[in-house]
């Protein structure tokens, strides 16, 4: 989106008033990224052939997705309302008068010879990405534009000696392309940014962010710049990047490289560079010596699009409540910590799954501890996600209130009484801890007898303790808890210790 | 307007086409006369006058996202100069465009 090419000049050689810097750390980067998004409709973005990933080749196909003459595009209503959710939920302006382009180039993938685009007229203009690094700061990252568009066809070209084969699957499937204003730093600013583009269009269910299947594809501009100046160094596009953290790596290497080739006297080349993820590098794909001249021109067979005040209206209220919004109400509402807050918020279905497990038990804390550490836990073990997680919230609910009502303690009900649940869920949470023995004993003569046991055993730390080791309290509980199998309860025995040790 | 031969070239680039020898010329003179006619147009007054790109005053020709496969995958291979039993296959290219 920038034009121009400024080179970065050389110290010395005739601007003896003027001194670049000579250390990496007074280089700055100035990236943009431009992330192609996949819609998750049924059919395609102009036409009524399927848009479904992974089918036979060519089979999802229609007169008008393989580009033949006389056939007339019409666009997908779910298309439409979804770029309109996207550019809500990104704070954008949405454009009322809607017009389409044809964007011209020759390529075997693209049927008509053109692609049809929102060139002049994108749906969304402004609007900003929050962006929260991993130490806490937090940025603005501000958008250009999303339109509309739609995806080519694939070609494979290794899979034969002579021939590059067509599969026109893909083409056609509604696509938006969120366009970011060079505002990104650091590797680490494009990581969070892709992140918050991948977690939104999930929440919203409008792509799957699926960038090993491409349905979220990412392009950086990359260029660097001595710390303090205005104008852009030359940019190097960077493209092949299939997951966030190679977005990370390549942007992060190419950064690197573009700053020692300058320091070491060279001159960055505007060029397409691709990544390779084994290496780590990026490497020279084109030359951008001859610009592609698209020349685009109003696409006249697709009508304009006019929204209304009324339609936008209307597709918000159709929009879920989005991760910030239900961030501040976790931490208001029910008085979780940030870290707690932002790990439930992380994915949509673990906050669903949180909400609906709140609306039966009031103890929050331990409620965003059940099921960002027990449940996620157990779903990473078994590389499944939250959504596939069959086990009802309400039984969760039963287990914090058997721990809370003291009946088990919250060991066993993680080690022991948690899987059997999910094994078994017809199975109610008190039967279990019946069945599996897991009563912990709150009877004094019980853990008065064990702490006696232990206390007995070690001598010399009961020694040390009276001589003011006091740490050493946590080592006997320990070893009562394990006598007992876990049935004695914690809290209680750890009374009983102090008491026998401060007699 | 003039045409130059590398303006030719580069047109010839982006079509995918090739002109050699008296073809180059030829094509050359005949694209001028195009434009030339073309800017006829330029004559008329269009001052005040809005670009005319659509025929029809309709808009918002929308359609419901349902899934209608109105062609067979035999169907969509058919015309193809060069297929295989899954793909339409081309000349080898590498990709010249983003």
């Amino acid at each position: 989106m920038r034009s121009g090419t400024h080179s970065v000049s050389l110290p010395g050689i005739a601007q003896d008033s003027f001194h670049y810097p000579m250390n990496n750390t007074e280089f700055e980067a100035v990236i943009g990224l431009e992330i192609h998004v996949q819609l998750l409709t049924a059919s395609k973005a102009f036409s009524s052939d399927s848009a479904e990933y992974g089918g036979l080749p060519n089979t999802q196909i229609s007169a008008i997705s393989l580009g033949h003459p006389g056939t007339l595009p019409r666009h997908n209503k779910s298309a439409v309302e979804m770029a309109v959710k996207m550019g809500l939920a990104l704070h954008c302006d949405i454009r009322k008068y809607n017009s389409y382009s044809r964007k011209n180039y020759f390529y075997a993938d693209l049927p008509k010879g053109y692609q049809i685009t929102q060139f002049d007229t994108p749906l969304c203009n402004n609007g900003y990405v929050p962006i929260r690094l991993k130490d806490g700061t937090r940025k603005q990252i501000g958008l250009i534009r999303i339109h509309m568009e739609e995806d080519t066809g694939k070609s494979m070209h290794d899979q034969d000696l002579t021939d590059t084969l067509v599969d026109y699957n893909r083409a056609g499937t509604p696509l938006i392309e969120i366009v970011s204003e060079p505002e990104i730093r650091t590797g680490d600013e494009a990581y969070a940014f892709v992140t918050e583009i991948r977690r939104l269009v999930r929440y919203l269910g409008i792509c799957d962010g699926n960038m090993e299947e491409g349905s979220l594809r990412c392009d950086a501009n990359i260029s660097v710049r001595p710390r303090g100046t205005t104008t852009f160094g030359t940019k190097v596009e960077v493209k092949n990047m299939n997951s966030i953290s190679n977005v990370k790596r390549a942007i992060d290497f190419e950064i690197a490289r573009q700053t020692e080739l300058i320091l070491s006297g060279g001159t960055v080349v505007g060029e397409t560079r691709g990544f390779n993820a084994l290496a780590g590098t990026t490497f020279s794909m084109r030359r951008k010596e001859l610009v592609n001249d698209y020349r685009y021109f109003p696409e006249p067979d697709l009508p304009p699009l006019i929204l209304t005040d009324q339609q936008i209206e209307a597709v918000k209220h159709l929009m879920p409540e989005l991760p910030d919004a239900l961030y501040a109400r976790f931490t208001e509402q029910y008085g979780l910590s940030e870290y707690d807050a932002g790990v439930l918020v992380d994915d949509k279905h673990t906050a669903l799954y949180y909400e609906n497990l709140v609306r039966h038990t009031s103890n929050y804390k331990a409620a965003a501890n059940w099921v960002s550490v027990a449940i996620r836990g157990y779903l990473n073990e078994q590389a499944m996600g939250m959504e596939d997680f069959s086990l009802q919230p309400e039984k969760i609910a039963d287990i914090i209130h058997l721990i809370d009502k003291g009946v088990l303690s919250h060991s066993a009900a993680v080690q022991k009484l948690f899987p059997a649940m999910v094994q078994d869920p017809a199975v109610s949470a008190e039967e279990w801890v019946q069945k599996l023995n897991l009563v912990q004993n709150t009877d004094n003569d019980f853990i008065e007898k064990l702490a006696d046991e232990v206390l007995a055993s070690m001598p010399e730390k009961v020694a040390e303790y009276r001589n003011g080791k006091t740490g050493l309290l946590g080592l006997f509980v320990g070893e009562v808890m394990k006598l007992s199998k876990g049935k004695a309860e914690p809290r209680k025995t750890n009374e009983v210790i102090r008491r026998k040790l401060d007699a | 307007m003039r045409i130059t031969p590398e303006k030719v070239d580069e047109l010839a680039a982006l079509a995918r086409l090739k002109f050699e020898g008296g073809e180059k010329e030829a094509i050359r003179a005949d694209l001028e006369k195009i434009l030339e006619m073309c800017e006829k147009l330029n004559e008329v007054d269009t001052t005040g006058v809005e670009p005319l790109i659509y025929m029809t005053e309709n808009s918002n020709v929308l359609r419901e996202d349902v899934v209608h496969q109105e062609i067979t995958h035999e169907q969509a291979l058919l015309n193809a100069p060069k297929k295989d039993s899954d793909f339409f296959r081309v000349p080898k290219v590498i990709d010249q465009n983003g």
